[in-house]
């Protein structure tokens, strides 16, 4: 089968499932790697890597969703609930801003108190201020919980976020976009069409948008397929994805720790990239992470398909509340990237270069 | 199999065929772009030996001594007599070091200025004695020719000796890297050169001694200086027969500052992929956690290596020169290494006589 797939990929075919599941499953990893290694360099020929300066602050870790796999949130009224002023949070901005960061990925809890104003006085408030950064903010799941608040539509809040001055928007809480999966470990969230429809509205109203994937808890592998497929299928839609970020469950300090006590390892990472390089053949980049798979798995997977390294994160909390802390400098990602065979290329949040080193 | 640099090919038409690769092949493997695809290649021959098992050993370090009357640039361990931080253990601490679990001892330390042949042989004698089914494994070549050169007793002698005493095996340390250039730039011109080191692994091994062989790399040496260090072993193990694995050590920069950086992982697993290769007469190659870290090592039995040494408590040469990773690992932390690869545990005694399969 390995060689039907080969066949098809360098020809720019398209895979089918039973292909998605032959790479997932039993195809040997270094063949897939290969593969999806040759697939990057016949799409994207030159040896550069990518990063962004960013980071990734929260504004609340107030949340009503009670998701299984988070350490980082607090039920309203907890001791430890706490929810920034957008004065705090602008002084975060400015603090990345001064460091030389282009994108600020702002996320938080789901916090029913906070009213849409807030919301858009954070992105108003980024532009003018800080005109050199992309306010990244606010996912999929916050942009629904600010219409449900504000009582219209998740497409008039887009609309609202749009007139604001945002133009892209992050990719998290997909975890693996499958009815089982979600239902299991976050039933508040809703199905996996919560997520998709405010990425196919977002993309429609011209944002872009990442997607990513947080597996390594209860998925199988018709899971990881049914994600890979919607994802795809949207993309045919609008083209408004820019990359694919996956990145492993770290359970830590988290409801699922119980039965799930070990993030998955590094070979597990490695074939995702080389997968996902593979079947989401409309997605123009895989983002390998040095931070949520350590340097060692990050670089390494520079080798498995991927054309970018994610970003600085100065700031960075979700992962940390599950006891998980990594940390790296420009200086730093510029000679990782480099030792693995690459030119480090500073990107903006849309993916375009800045500065090649 | 198909490749991204066409010199690939070739090579890969004798690793399937059987064919002893060269020198410029081995130089080709370490040149190359196609880093998978030598990790490809080393994968097909691990996996016609080994399948896919993966081996560890139970087994703890002891180190009598970190003083040294050697200054080896390389080296964030050794002390002088006397200096801050020195110590010297006694025959009783070192008994009572071997715990009940372990299977393999693994015995290194400095060279001693003042120690007499005969604490060495009462050491293993006394460990022996007190724990007559633990397997030890001591002393690297470079120890052994310094019982020649501080004591003129021979490495033949040295040898029957230790064997008498209870030794069966020997470690592969010392090796460092087999080249006049880079003895006499690191200063371990003082310790066992090339020649005398593969004479002394040929003595054990025609006294029924298995060895194993290491080398260390990623700081100032060439991949072609790589190569003839592994082509020098390859010899060797034609001539002599006795080495069960290759263990390439991954220099640690913390203390000694030979380069700032250790090398990427990327290197390792391309090194550990061209030993597969080039060694084409060693059993086993080792992904060495130790200086590997741990996210490395398990990639790396992807790469050619079939062995991920062991729980290794109390190691302390990588450790003192700077190695991250925990001293000693547990054996679920052993098993998550070689599962999250795919791959089968096998738990193996000194000689890798197999003690379980873990299915």
């Amino acid at each position: 089968m390995l060689e039907q797939i080969r066949e098809k990929a360098l020809n720019g075919k398209r895979l089918d499932r039973e292909e998605g599941r032959h790479l997932l499953t039993d195809a040997p990893l270094l063949e897939v790697g290969a593969l999806a290694n040759e697939v990057r360099f016949a799409r994207l020929p030159e040896r550069v890597v990518t990063f962004v300066i960013d980071t990734n602050p929260n504004y609340t870790n107030v949340c009503v969703t009670d998701c299984q796999f988070c350490a980082f949130y607090r039920k309203p009224g907890d001791a430890e609930a706490w929810t920034l002023t957008v004065d705090e949070v602008l002084a975060k901005v400015e603090f990345a801003a001064a460091k030389g960061a282009t994108t600020v990925l702002l996320q938080g809890g789901h916090n029913p108190a906070l009213p849409l104003d807030y919301y858009l006085t954070l992105v108003r408030e980024t532009r003018r201020r800080f005109p050199q950064v992309t306010p990244h903010f606010f996912t999929a799941s916050e942009i629904r919980t600010m219409a449900q608040v504000a009582d219209i539509t998740m497409e008039d809040v887009l609309e609202h976020l749009w007139e604001a001055g945002q133009r892209t928007i992050p990719g998290g809480g997909a975890e693996v976009l499958s009815e089982r999966v979600r239902t299991r470990i976050e039933p508040k969230k809703g199905g996996p069409q919560a997520w998709l429809s405010v990425h196919r509205a977002a993309h429609r109203r011209g944002f872009k948008s990442t997607a990513t994937m947080m597996y390594g808890h209860v998925e199988q592998v018709d899971d990881l397929l049914d994600h890979f497929d919607a994802i795809r299928t949207l993309q045919d839609e609008h083209a408004g994805f820019t990359a694919f970020v996956p990145w492993s469950f770290k359970p830590g300090n988290t409801l699922l720790e119980k039965w799930i006590k070990h993030y998955k390892g590094p070979n597990a990472y490695l074939r995702m990239l080389a997968v996902s390089r593979l079947y989401l053949d409309n997605f123009p980049h895989v983002q390998a992470s040095w931070f949520s798979e350590g340097k060692q798995a990050g670089q390494i997977a520079l080798h498995f398909g991927a054309d970018d390294w994610g970003g600085t994160l100065f700031e960075e909390n979700v992962h940390k509340a599950a006891a998980y802390v990594n940390t790296v400098t420009v200086e730093e990602i510029v000679t990782l990237i480099r030792e693995a065979g690459f030119t480090p290329a500073q990107r903006t949040t849309e993916y375009g270069i800045l500065r090649t080193y | 199999m198909r490749f991204t640099d066409a010199r690939l090919q070739p090579i890969a038409e004798k690793v399937f065929t059987g064919e002893r690769l060269t020198r410029e092949d081995g130089h080709a493997l370490f040149e190359t772009d196609d880093l998978l695809g030598v990790g490809r290649l080393a994968d097909h021959v691990k996996s016609k030996r080994e399948g896919d098992r993966v081996y560890f050993v139970i087994n703890r370090h002891i180190t009598p001594t970190n003083v040294c009357v050697l200054s080896c640039s390389f080296c964030g361990f050794a002390r002088k007599p006397g200096e801050a931080g020195s110590y010297e253990h006694t025959i009783e601490d070192m008994v009572g070091m071997v715990k009940d679990e372990t299977r393999e001892v693994h015995i290194v330390g400095g060279h001693h200025p003042d120690w007499p042949f005969e604490y060495y042989e009462r050491m293993i004698g006394a460990i022996h004695a007190a724990r007559p089914e633990v397997q030890i494994k001591a002393f690297t070549a470079a120890e052994i020719d310094y019982f020649w050169r501080r004591w003129k007793l021979e490495p033949s002698e040295a040898l029957r000796r230790l064997k008498v005493a209870g030794l069966q095996s020997m470690p592969g340390g010392g090796a460092e890297i087999f080249s006049p250039r880079l003895a006499k730039l690191l200063k371990y011109t003082g310790k066992a050169d090339p020649d005398r080191w593969c004479e002394i692994h040929g003595i054990a091994h025609g006294l029924g001694i298995k060895t194993n062989a290491t080398m260390l790399y990623g700081h100032v040496e060439t991949p072609a200086e790589r190569v003839e260090h592994l082509l020098r072993l390859r010899a060797q193990q034609d001539a002599s027969g006795g080495f069960l694995t290759f263990v390439p050590l991954a220099y640690q920069t913390a203390t000694t500052k030979l380069v700032p950086r250790q090398t990427p992982p990327a290197d390792s697993l391309r090194t550990i992929a061209a030993s597969r290769l080039l060694l084409d007469n060693f059993p086993h190659v080792e992904a060495y956690w130790v200086t590997l870290g741990e996210e490395t090592a398990s990639i790396a039995l992807h790469f050619g290596a079939d062995d991920v040494n062991g729980t290794l408590e109390d190691e302390r040469i990588q450790h003192l020169s700077g190695a991250q990773t925990p001293a000693g690992l547990a054996r679920e932390q052993l098993f998550r290494m070689i599962r999250d690869a795919g791959k089968i545990p096998v738990e193996r005694d000194a000689l890798y006589n197999v003690v379980q399969v873990y299915n």
